[in-house]
């Protein structure tokens, strides 16, 4: 019996380069490239361009376009022969080498102490190295991208772990700056408080005060917006978000007297060290700690405050992870039907989800508007929604350390291409690389995406093990439905 | 039989790293009906994909009516005249058990709809009941039943079922397997079955296959496996473990 | 004739339509406590309706859902929001197209479900953030429950794979583990053994003894695989096009003749020679 098919025999393929079938590619590509022609006609193709007299000619940029078609066919000829053209089945063209991610599968469990070790020395380093040149490495990039990594993180809470897509995270982020902002400037407080505490205090104190009350305003606010639109889900949910989003940037513009419009919040006061001022003067923080002043040092400390907010928020919501209720989120992401069959409150479990993620979002509004001591509505428009889910979906759903790395490639790059100077040489003077910023990351963006389609860090951490803690694979992993 | 319809050679399927396919190899003659059998995670589902083109094959070749379409993209292969019902039945769940099966004859010239859509009224009086009720609101039986029949409208010349009887009252299993017969008697239908429900799928397969582990373990036709100790053993024993 | 006497749900008179259609109409039946009822019936006939009005996920247009724990306090499921069926009421289900969390590791999915126990003892979050030694003995044994029903279902091994790796078999045992998890009086299966083989039926016939004999858990079950429904029911409910047909024993609903002929078809000789002979 066990009868084998006896055309076993007949040779066993091995997993072969097929040959290239070049008519093919080339046909596609020029198809490819006869697209782009069509495309570039209306844009690229004709120009107009004002003389002297005032006068409107046209002109034409012929060459141009003959460039953009022969990169086109090129690039997609290249797809074809080298990037398509592979075995069936076989294993992707891989941009990175398997043994590098493997290696930094092997570093990511030591990952976190190395960055927080990098993090801590990084202003010194660069304060003793550079002196007040310091202020541009701790303030563009230091706390710009703790900043995006703590929004990232309390974003990642909403997205990540219960999969609600919010659209309109950064409204949180408005409500904690304007708390700081609104509450610290207020003269009936100053007032009370210059009468029965101290002339000076409120200006000392306010932000440690106002802090705790921006998240708690803030996560108040998450309820508030929860309570309606938890019964959305998905697409409908990220556009009621996306609304919620667009009426606090509304109110902020449009409500003058109490937010003061378009022109924003002046003088806020700025960050003491605990009552300290960062003044020169005999009372400043470095004439009390014997220290050469210098305007970097509200910079470090400011710097370590953002890092401080930051470590915070990653301690609760590993803590979280663990607790039953970060199990919930998860849970709710993965299929919410199954949670209600197994006596989970959805409605609170996302409401919760929502306050968390709201309240890191308010922490760190207060934040930036101590640092900036200036906030208007232009801060918080629909674009840093946007900026802070890219930097969530790009890290990958759910993981710390991922949005720590696409936050460090998306600002730290998106600052990094303001010094690209040397790119002048290249292009000639009139060329301005901070003009094609947006566009440089936009492409990276598409480029990361295609590579690591479910982000950079893609396995999820088991939050409770029996024997062994072993990653799951991303593409077991559901990113939830709203 | 008459000539070899699907052929299947040392197939190799991964997932990731994982080998679920490790070197299969099956034939499918013109106007057969042949099984799969095997256990849970044996490889049987996947290896009805990889004939579809999703997973690809890593390794081995699959031709189908003298054409390679092992690297193939899945909608060019259905049109070369393969149809499948697959795991977990998939139909268009915001549309109408009528639109569901027209997506089906949707390769077809469409010459013969009407008719056939009779036939799959015939075969599942249910789906004409629910004609115009949306495929989401049916029942999980009654999906399965739509999934066969949408497969049906595709007049395909190989018609490839994954576990049809998955979920389905007895008396419509019954009903199924008939029907699969009878297709196969009457218009000559080849058919490539993958049933859990193995008994069943022996007693009306031409020639069967055991699958253990992502490896083709036995062979032989229907009866013959029936009869055979080991493969009662492994089907009643759940692929030998 | 112990669902009569003792029933541990009473369902009177349930409707559900949806729009014009009428999923089911007009349904009476009980199920007795420590019993394994199977609710059986053609495809269509409204089986997992009836289920869903029982767990909360559908609000049954009309009829009354009455369930009687052994404690004595008696819950109207029709009137509780779903999740307070399973946390109140203890009913525990699971799905025709089971519903684990994929991409959560077998343990975790049974520590999801002990969440409502677990959410006390953590102090609602606050009190586990800051550790309390009370949550953390309610973790143990919360993770004790969980490996208990990993070790009765097979799966202790893989206790710390992803859900959505295992074999269909071991998905549906997993899920039946979770729903025991949530300590339910009555535990309601969707097709528990669509899909598995007869080994694994076999298997899951022993599960299902053996939790009721054990924790005296009621059960209640859809099911189109006969060698599950006959060999282990104490009582079968035939339903089609939404009405019940037939109510018995297991003997006396497989020779009914509506039964029969709406659902088993004719017995077919050969197959059951065959099939008693491959079954020895």
């Amino acid at each position: 019996m066990a009868i084998e098919p006896n055309s076993m025999t007949t040779a066993v393929l091995a997993p072969s380069k097929p040959p290239i079938d070049w008519s093919n590619s080339i046909k596609e590509s020029a198809i490819a490239a006869l697209v782009m022609l069509l495309i570039a006609i209306p844009i690229f193709a004709i120009k107009t361009d004002q003389a002297m007299n005032n006068v409107l000619s046209l002109e034409t940029r012929w060459g141009l376009v003959a460039t953009l078609c022969g990169l086109v066919f090129a690039s997609r000829l290249f797809a074809h022969v080298v990037l398509w053209n592979r075995a069936p089945g076989a294993k992707p063209v891989q941009l990175i080498p398997d043994s590098v991610t493997a290696a930094l599968g092997k570093i990511s469990p030591v990952f976190g102490p190395l960055a927080l070790g990098f993090a801590i020395i990084f202003p010194f380093v660069v304060y003793i190295e550079q002196g007040n040149g310091a202020l541009k490495w701790v303030n563009n990039y230091g706390i710009q991208i703790l900043i995006y990594v703590m929004l990232g993180w309390g974003l990642n809470i909403v997205v990540g772990l219960a999969g609600l897509l919010d659209l309109g995270y950064v409204a949180f982020y408005a409500i904690g700056a304007y708390t700081y902002a609104l509450l610290s400037t207020s003269e009936p407080i100053q007032l009370w408080m210059a009468a029965h505490i101290g002339e000076g205090f409120w200006q000392a104190w306010a932000f440690w005060f106002c802090l705790p009350v921006a998240g708690v305003l803030a996560a108040f606010w998450g309820i508030i917006l929860g309570f309606p639109v938890l019964r959305l889900r998905g697409d409908y949910l990220a556009i009621v978000t996306l609304a919620f989003g667009e009426i606090i940037y509304l109110v902020a513009l449009n409500w003058v007297d109490f937010t003061g419009g378009g022109a924003g919040i002046t003088s806020i006061p700025r960050v003491t060290f605990f009552g300290i001022p960062f003044t020169p003067g005999d009372d400043g923080f470095a004439a009390r700690f014997g220290i050469d002043p210098s305007p970097v040092l509200r910079s470090i400390f400011l710097y370590f405050l953002i890092l401080g907010l930051c470590l915070l928020t990653a301690f609760v919501t590993v803590r979280l992870r663990r607790l039953p209720v970060g199990r919930a989120w998860e849970a709710l992401r993965e299929d919410e039907i199954a949670c209600r069959s197994l006596g989970i409150n959805t409605t609170n479990t996302k409401l919760t989800a929502f306050a968390i993620g709201a309240m890191f979002g308010g922490f760190a509004g207060a934040f930036f508007s101590v640092r900036q001591g200036f906030v208007s509505p232009d801060s918080f428009k629909f674009l840093e929604s946007a900026t802070i889910l890219a930097i969530v979906v790009l890290g990958g759903m759910g993981s710390l350390v991922g949005v720590v790395l696409a936050s460090i490639a998306i600002v730290g790059g998106t600052e990094l291409l303001r010094e690209l100077d040397f790119l002048k040489q290249v292009f000639g003077d009139d060329f301005d690389p901070t003009q094609y910023r947006m566009l440089l990351v936009g492409l990276a963006m598409v480029l990361m995406m295609l590579w690591k389609p479910r982000g950079l860090i893609s396995t999820r951490e088991p939050s409770v093990f029996l024997k062994e803690r072993k990653a799951v694979s991303g593409s077991l992993v559901k990113e939830g439905h709203g | 039989m008459s000539e070899t319809m699907l052929q299947v050679r040392d197939v190799k399927t991964y997932y990731g790293s994982i080998c679920a396919l490790k070197g299969v190899s099956i034939d499918v003659n013109q106007g057969e009906i042949v099984t799969l059998i095997g256990s849970n995670g044996a490889g049987k589902s996947t290896l009805m994909m990889t004939i579809c083109g999703s997973p690809r094959a890593r390794e081995g070749s699959i031709t189908f009516m003298g054409t390679d379409i092992s690297r193939m993209p899945t909608h060019q292969i259905m049109r070369l005249g393969l149809a499948q019902s697959p795991e977990g039945r998939r139909v268009f769940p915001r549309m109408s058990v009528f639109e569901n099966l027209q997506m089906g004859s949707e390769i077809t010239d469409g010459t013969m709809f009407d008719q056939d859509l009779e036939r799959i009224f015939e075969m599942f009086p249910r789906l004409k009941e629910r004609r115009d009720q949306r495929a989401g609101t049916l029942s999980g039986g009654e999906q399965q039943m739509l999934a066969i029949g949408r497969a049906l409208m595709m007049r395909p010349k190989l018609l490839m079922l994954d576990e049809p009887s998955l979920g389905l009252a007895p008396l419509i299993v019954k009903q199924i397997f008939d029907a699969i017969r009878e297709l196969n008697k009457r218009d000559g239908l080849t058919v490539f079955l993958v049933e859990q429900n193995a008994f069943h799928a022996l007693k009306l397969a031409h020639r069967a296959y055991v699958m253990v582990n992502g490896e083709i373990r036995m062979s032989g036709s229907g009866a013959e496996l029936l009869a055979n100790p080991d493969v009662r053993a492994a089907y009643l024993e759940g692929g030998g473990h | 004739m112990r669902w009569l006497n003792d029933p541990v749900l009473t369902v009177e008179h349930l409707t559900m339509r949806f729009g014009g259609l009428t999923a089911v109409n007009d349904l009476s039946f009980q199920a007795g406590r420590g019993d394994i009822t199977a609710l059986i019936g053609p495809n269509g006939a409204g089986k997992t309706t009836v289920f869903n009005c029982i767990t909360g996920f559908y609000k049954p247009t009309e009829g009354m859902l009455t369930l009687r724990q052994k404690s004595g306090p008696q819950f109207l499921l029709e009137r509780m929001p779903d999740f307070q069926i399973n946390w109140k009421a203890k009913v525990a289900r699971t799905f025709q197209n089971i519903r684990l969390f994929q991409g959560m590791t077998l343990l975790e999915n049974l520590m999801v479900a002990q969440h409502n126990g677990l959410m006390i003892a953590s102090g609602f979050t606050f009190g586990g953030l800051v550790g309390l030694p009370s949550f953390r003995a309610k973790e143990k044994a919360a993770l004790a429950t969980a490996k208990d029903w990993l070790e009765r279902v097979g799966l202790i091994d893989r206790a710390d794979e992803p859900a959505g790796g295992l074999a269909y078999g071991e998905q549906r045992r997993l899920e039946i583990a979770r729903a025991m998890c949530t300590g339910p009086e009555l535990l309601c299966l969707d097709e528990p053994a669509a899909g598995l083989n007869p080994k694994e039926s076999a298997e899951l016939n022993a599960l299902l003894r053996g939790i009721r004999k054990e924790l005296g858990t009621s059960i209640l079950l859809i099911e189109h695989d006969m060698s599950v429904v006959m060999e282990i029911s104490d009582h079968v409910v035939v339903l089609d096009y939404g009405t019940k047909i037939s109510d018995g024993t297991a003997t006396e609903v497989k020779t009914d003749p509506r039964v029969v002929a709406a659902y088993l078809g004719v017995p077919d000789e050969e197959v059951e020679a065959v099939e008693m002979e491959v079954a020895r």
